[in-house]
């Protein structure tokens, strides 16, 4: 193991292979930090309805939970696509994975038009950001995981159309994907959270 | 990563403003962090004023009023830890530090770490904006307590607190982005040869203290939007009015606030550890054991929070668990110290400027650690609590911190920086310029807390107990040795400023380190080294037995003393 090594020209040698792609391993990163603030937001609300003694508070209206229920259905559906496409992509079935994103980008975009359709009846019936703080709360949490849905599935559309007969920029694609993991994954807890408890 | 650069003649514009050169980005940080320490040295100037000479009118401010009062406290404790300690320590040293020392061109997201460092920029100009507002900057202290800091009503800046939050929050979002790209390149970019216990100790430090930060900023950046609601539409998450509950932003606060003091701290810590290293010249003692310490004071850093809301009302069976966690996480930091000093044990050293500053570095910080023990306890601290005693502790840590771990890190690293040397002369007079008048300011604190003078009160003409000669002596000794170290600080300007221009040209190697910035030239060229290095051994093989000189470079090729003694 000691002793001088073979001393060329180190452009040549390898570098320490990186054992996790760095675009994974960034995003990684920000989903930890994204974890921690849906955790902070959670656990606000949590204390928030622990300390309040009719909850949710009177005259505001309920939230529609079948609805969502479906909905959620769709999101579960759209990760689940993006799954098969990363399949399809590793095996470099290039066609199919693009077909197979389009879906996920499809399912994801219907999941975020009837949380809006589903705001704006709940916004007639006098649930606001100001109502009450159970107003308050639903509208930052649903509405911060919304808006990461939004950006998210931005950046699938751009990696959708922009897919070429060769595929599509590796890392671009695993790290979409996280993000994706990370917006699907962690909404069955928020509705569990904010819809049923 | 390792196709080879084009060169073409870049422009002014290209290559120091709107560079992605590492370099570049960590001068970027570490020149406007300097600047905003400036303002932040002024607001402590005028209000020490204003508390030994109460009610006179300060020389370049004016009369100070309880609103501005207010604000300069806040400002100069925001600006001197978000402003200053981290663009500095982190992410100056980081940007210029990480691909150097690991052999490798530049960061692994390069525009990415220009975007982080443009944010940042934006985030101190919303900042310093936020003072010429009317009414001023935010006055309700660096920790934005609600209901103080939710509404208008109370802290009497309806444009400066939310402007103070944005700043905040932007800034956050600048050193995640950053902290992604540290951590990212420490991993994948590091040169070949180079294994985990060959990474040199600073760097770990400062991707450790990145992970901390991203770990608890999310908590923090949750509670800041909750208070930018609650200022600006009205919502009441923290107030109970609204069956909100104001107790949340101290946790979430806090939650950030307690491994933010590590975030800081670690980087600093390993500055030091590669001077002693360096000057002791002796192998660091213990590499395992402090990256090990490193890594349990990280994790027990996010369960001492509470112990900042020991008085606010919490459980206090909660607060005797945050007692024994508290005192359990001196445990790993005494430790450190220890390691630290068995390096210099039996050393022959040799007390150059940043030698002088790190060994003033274990020194001070001492002082702030035992201090700290004293506000641990929850039921001392239910005395000392709100009094100085506690502002004399947090800045006996943060001033060995942010200002000490600077000063040791710029002049050890300035000939590799700006291909000069620093005169050494003026900067020992600086050295003790400073670290004399910075122990008669907190003595006098510590004094002055212990007899009870509580924070946050803009003059105590109107405390009679507190109000006696003895006690405005003390203030008086303060403010005009706090005076005194703010003149030295001209020393440095001086000093580096000139050493710039007309300093003795540097060598590549003038400490005779092991670390692979020093195998290229003084300063380093865009893309940093012509050949990429291979890494053999670790980085502080110094005065090994079979070696002529008392160095061995990590890039010299060669065996690897660490596998040939098993
Ligand atoms: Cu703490």
């Amino acid at each position: 193991m000691s002793g001088p090594q073979s001393v060329g020209s180190p452009r040549t040698l390898t570098r320490t292979g990186p054992v996790i792609p760095s675009s994974l391993l960034a995003m990684v990163a920000l989903v930890l930090t994204e974890i921690m603030l849906f955790a902070a937001l959670i656990s606000s609300f949590l204390i928030v309805k622990a300390d309040a003694s009719i909850w949710p508070p009177l005259g505001q209206p309920r939230l529609p939970v079948i609805v969502t229920a479906v909905n959620t259905g769709f999101l579960l559906g759209s990760g689940f696509m993006f799954f098969l496409a990363n399949r399809r992509f590793r095996v470099g079935d290039f066609p199919a994975s693009r077909k197979l994103m389009g879906m996920a980008v499809f399912l994801g975009g219907v999941f975020v038009a009837v949380q809006g359709y589903e705001w704006s009846k709940l916004l007639g019936f006098g649930l606001t950001v100001t109502s009450s703080i159970y107003g308050s709360f639903f509208y930052l949490i649903i509405g911060f995981h919304a808006l990461h849905a939004v950006g998210a599935l931005v950046a699938m559309l751009h990696l959708f159309l922009t897919f070429g007969p060769q595929g599509q920029s590796a890392s671009r694609f695993l790290g979409t994907q996280v993000f994706w993991y990370f917006v699907v994954g962690i909404w069955p807890i928020l509705y569990y959270l904010v819809y049923l408890s | 990563m390792s196709e080879a650069h084009t060169h073409h003649e870049m422009s002014f514009w290209e290559k120091y403003v709107f560079s992605t050169d590492h370099k570049i980005i960590g001068f970027q940080y570490m020149f406007t962090g300097l600047f905003m320490a400036l303002i932040g040295g002024f607001f402590v100037y005028v209000f020490r004023m204003q508390l030994a000479f109460p009610g006179i009118d300060v020389p370049g401010f004016g009369h100070v009023s309880e609103l501005a009062y207010n604000s300069l406290v806040t400002n100069h404790g925001t600006i001197m830890i978000f402003w200053f300690a981290m663009p500095v320590l982190i992410a100056a040293f980081g940007n210029f530090l990480i691909p150097l020392m690991i052999g490798a061109d530049d960061m692994v997201f390069p525009r990415i770490n220009r975007l982080s460092y443009q944010i940042f920029l934006l985030s101190a100009l919303v900042l310093i904006a936020s003072f010429f507002v009317p009414n001023g900057g935010f006055g309700g202290s660096w920790t934005a307590y609600p209901p103080l800091s939710a509404e208008a009503q109370y802290n009497a800046t309806p444009l400066g607190a939310p402007m103070w939050v944005i700043a905040v929050g932007l800034e956050f979002v600048a050193f995640l982005l950053g902290g992604i790209n540290f951590i990212t390149t420490l991993m994948n970019a590091r040169a070949p040869g180079m294994k985990m216990y060959d990474i040199p100790i600073v760097l770990w430090m400062i991707v450790i203290a990145s992970i901390l930060f991203m770990c608890s900023v999310g908590p923090l950046l949750a509670g800041a939007i909750m208070l930018l609601f609650d200022q600006l539409i009205g919502t009441g998450f923290y107030n109970p009015a609204h069956g909100g509950d104001p107790l949340l932003w101290q946790h979430l606060f806090w939650f950030f606030g307690h491994p933010e003091v590590y975030v800081v701290l670690l980087p600093a810590m390993g500055i030091v550890a590669e001077i002693m290293a360096v000057f002791a010249r002796k192998k660091l003692f213990g590499y395992k054991t402090i990256l090990y310490s490193v890594f349990a004071t990280g994790i027990l850093s996010f369960v001492v929070w509470a112990h900042h809301q020991f008085i606010a009302g919490i459980d206090p069976r909660m607060a005797n668990l945050f007692t024994v966690t508290t005192l359990i996480i001196s445990v790993p930091i005494a430790e450190l110290c220890f390691v630290y000093i068995a390096t210099l044990y039996g050393a022959s050293i040799t007390f150059s400027t940043p030698m002088l500053w790190a060994l003033a570095f274990m020194a001070e910080f001492l002082i702030g650690g035992v201090t700290g023990i004293f506000l641990g306890a929850s039921g001392l601290d239910v005395y000392y609590h709100d009094t100085y005693f506690v502002v004399a502790h947090f800045h006996y840590t943060f001033v060995p911190i942010a200002i000490i771990g600077f000063y040791a890190g710029i002049t050890y690293w300035f000939p590799k920086m700006f291909g000069r040397m620093l005169n050494e002369y003026w900067g020992k007079v600086h050295f003790w310029g400073t670290i004399i008048p910075f122990n008669f300011i907190f003595i006098p604190l510590f004094i002055l807390g212990a007899a009870g003078q509580h924070r946050r009160i803009s003059g105590y003409v109107h405390f009679p107990d507190l109000y006696t000669q003895d006690l405005q002596n003390l203030r008086i000794i303060a403010t005009v040795s706090l005076i005194a170290m703010l003149a030295f600080q001209v020393v440095f300007i001086v000093n580096m400023v000139y050493s710039w221009f007309r300093g003795k040209k540097a060598e590549i190697n003038p400490w005779k380190a092991n670390t692979l910035e020093w195998t290229v030239p003084s300063p380093p060229p865009h893309g940093n080294f012509a050949e990429f290095p291979t890494v053999y051994r670790g980085p502080y093989e110094y005065s090994h037995p079979d070696r002529e000189v008392d160095y061995w470079p990590q890039n010299e090729p060669g065996p690897d003393p660490a596998k040939s003694r098993k």
